[in-house]
């Protein structure tokens, strides 16, 4: 029999908050997390600004030993271990010391590129002929699966261990990917999330194809607008966000707090068809990937109360909304809509994590958190939805099921459905 | 530099990457650096940089290989103060 499974503890490290009840306040502010960058200003860069976790030092030696530090130059491995430890023991799990391994539990951690600071010391090196002096830490910093082999080694997981990545729907395929594992009885609990680095190297190659707003500099709060009429671009960010998913029995048993319950989901690609490219989604791809989602998940479109869009603040966000109407035939009672970006930025690989994590707690808490910098919302988007569907106020409201849409360079979606959990049923 | 000198240096040196505290307590030439202090065989490179460091010395691999307790490291860096 196929299993259930919950959501049991969660860990953020966003732009605009580094510790879940720091984040849920930022939530309900729509605090921004938008900062200036003057290394970027530097560098030449048009988009001066960024979305960047704080992490004092004193909070990293909570994190990693003394050993680990030596050297440690790669901030989504900081991001990644920061949040999945935190998830981890939100959800009431120890940390085996010198035991056997736990075998039911596993990660799938993704990420986009990671160690970009630790490859750039690399190069410097080897380029000087001195590759001897690297060190031992260069592979593990700068390998794709170093986020999920760390926190592996951390928490001491025996079940599977990987790293998965498909661009900026990262962090939700990791959580879908961990779902069917465990529905499939493979694991009991898989830490699930994705970590992306701040910086130059990561966020040039977005400044060069001038998708990102370069007109903000000065005001880098008001600089993230996801369906404003004035959006001019994502602001590229940073971070990382993690969840415990676990067998619903297993959960039970342990007494742990249930956070929501994963109903389903979809992954799918458009393939680069039709108006489908690299960059661009095919949107016969993301209708079918929500539709997809709602037969996954046994609901009907009538049944979400509120969506968590991709919606990165490009002049593509009134297509997704287009793409949700028609997949979804409810024009005239569409759900409420809301997009994070607008406080974090775009975290690019981490930001179907970070945004998964928000979606979770807007359920448990009974919350919708605004869409900041949206005062004017585009006109090609009120053509299609009603406005008080789109809220710049927090709602405090009692929410049953959330659909959490992530789409990605390479023509890729996933769409997953959230349900508060009901102990009594 | 005395021996008792580099000795101390090189125990300073490994002090971080050593998982077994106690091996620390009779430091000695004979202390093995991976049965004795637990020393993860990876961070052994780690160790040859921080002493290449401390004493502007190169190590090469041939000597590195026998290097596996804190004589064979002393002897190693006094042969290559040496030169």
């Amino acid at each position: 029999m196929e299993k259930r499974v919950v959501i049991t503890g969660l860990g953020i490290c966003a732009p605009n908050g580094t510790s879940i009840p720091q984040f849920e306040k930022a939530l309900r502010t729509g605090k921004s997390g938008i900062t200036f960058h003057p290394q970027l200003k530097e560098l030449n860069f048009s988009c001066q600004i960024g979305g960047k976790p704080s992490i004092s030092e004193e909070k990293l030696s909570e994190y990693f030993t003394p050993l680990q530090r030596r050297g440690l130059n790669s901030s989504g491995i900081v991001y990644g271990v920061v949040s999945g430890t935190d998830a981890f023991i939100d959800a009431g799990l120890e940390i085996a010391e010198n035991a056997s391994p736990d075998w039911d539990t596993g990660i799938i951690f993704g990420t986009g590129i990671l160690g970009v600071d630790k490859f750039r010391e690399a190069i410097h090196l080897i380029d000087a002929g001195k590759t001897r002096r690297l060190g031992s830490t260069s592979v593990i910093q700068t390998m794709a699966s170093g986020i999920s082999a760390y926190l592996g080694g951390i928490l001491g997981c025996g079940n599977q261990v990987t790293t998965n990545s498909s661009a900026c729907t990262t962090g939700t395929e990791a959580l879908l990917m961990g779902y069917e594992r465990i529905k499939a009885g493979k694991a009991k609990r898989m830490l699930v999330g994705s970590c992306g680095d701040h910086g130059p190297y990561i966020w040039g190659g977005f400044d060069a194809m001038r998708i990102l707003p370069g007109n903000y500099n000065d005001n880098p709060e008001e600089a993230s607008r996801p369906m404003s009429a004035k959006a001019s671009g994502f602001v590229p960010g940073s971070g990382a966000g993690a969840l415990i998913l676990e067998d619903l029995e297993s959960a039970l048993e342990r007494g742990a707090k249930i956070y929501a319950e994963v109903l389903g989901g979809e992954v799918n690609s458009g393939g680069q068809r039709g108006e489908g490219s690299m960059t661009a989604a095919n949107n016969e791809a993301v209708q079918r990937c929500i539709t997809g989602a709602l037969i996954n998940s046994s609901i009907s479109a009538a049944e979400i109360d509120s969506i968590n869009g991709h919606l990165t603040a490009t002049s593509k966000d009134s297509v997704e909304i287009e793409n949700w109407v028609k997949a979804l035939h409810l024009e005239n009672d569409f759900p409420y809509i809301n997009s994070l970006k607008g406080m974090t930025g775009h975290c690019l690989s981490a930001s179907g994590s970070i945004e998964c994590v928000a979606s979770v707690l807007q359920l448990d808490k009974g919350f919708i958190f605004p869409n900041i910098n949206c005062e004017e919302i585009h006109p090609d988007i009120l053509d299609l939805i009603s406005e008080e569907r789109i809220p710049r106020k927090t709602i405090e409201k009692p929410i049953n099921i959330l659909a959490k849409a992530s789409f990605g360079f390479g023509d890729v979606n996933a769409v997953v459905i959230f349900k508060k959990y009901n102990y009594v049923c | 530099m005395t021996d008792k000198t580099i000795l101390e240096k090189i125990k300073a040196i490994v002090t971080p990457y050593v998982q077994r505290k106690e091996g620390l307590e009779d430091f000695s030439d004979s202390t093995d650096f991976i049965s004795d202090l637990k020393i993860n065989s990876a961070n052994l490179v780690d160790v040859i940089l921080d002493v290449e460091d401390e004493f502007n010395i190169e190590i090469d691999n041939t000597s590195m290989e026998g290097m596996l307790t804190a004589g064979d490291a002393k002897r190693i860096i006094l042969t290559k103060l040496e030169n």
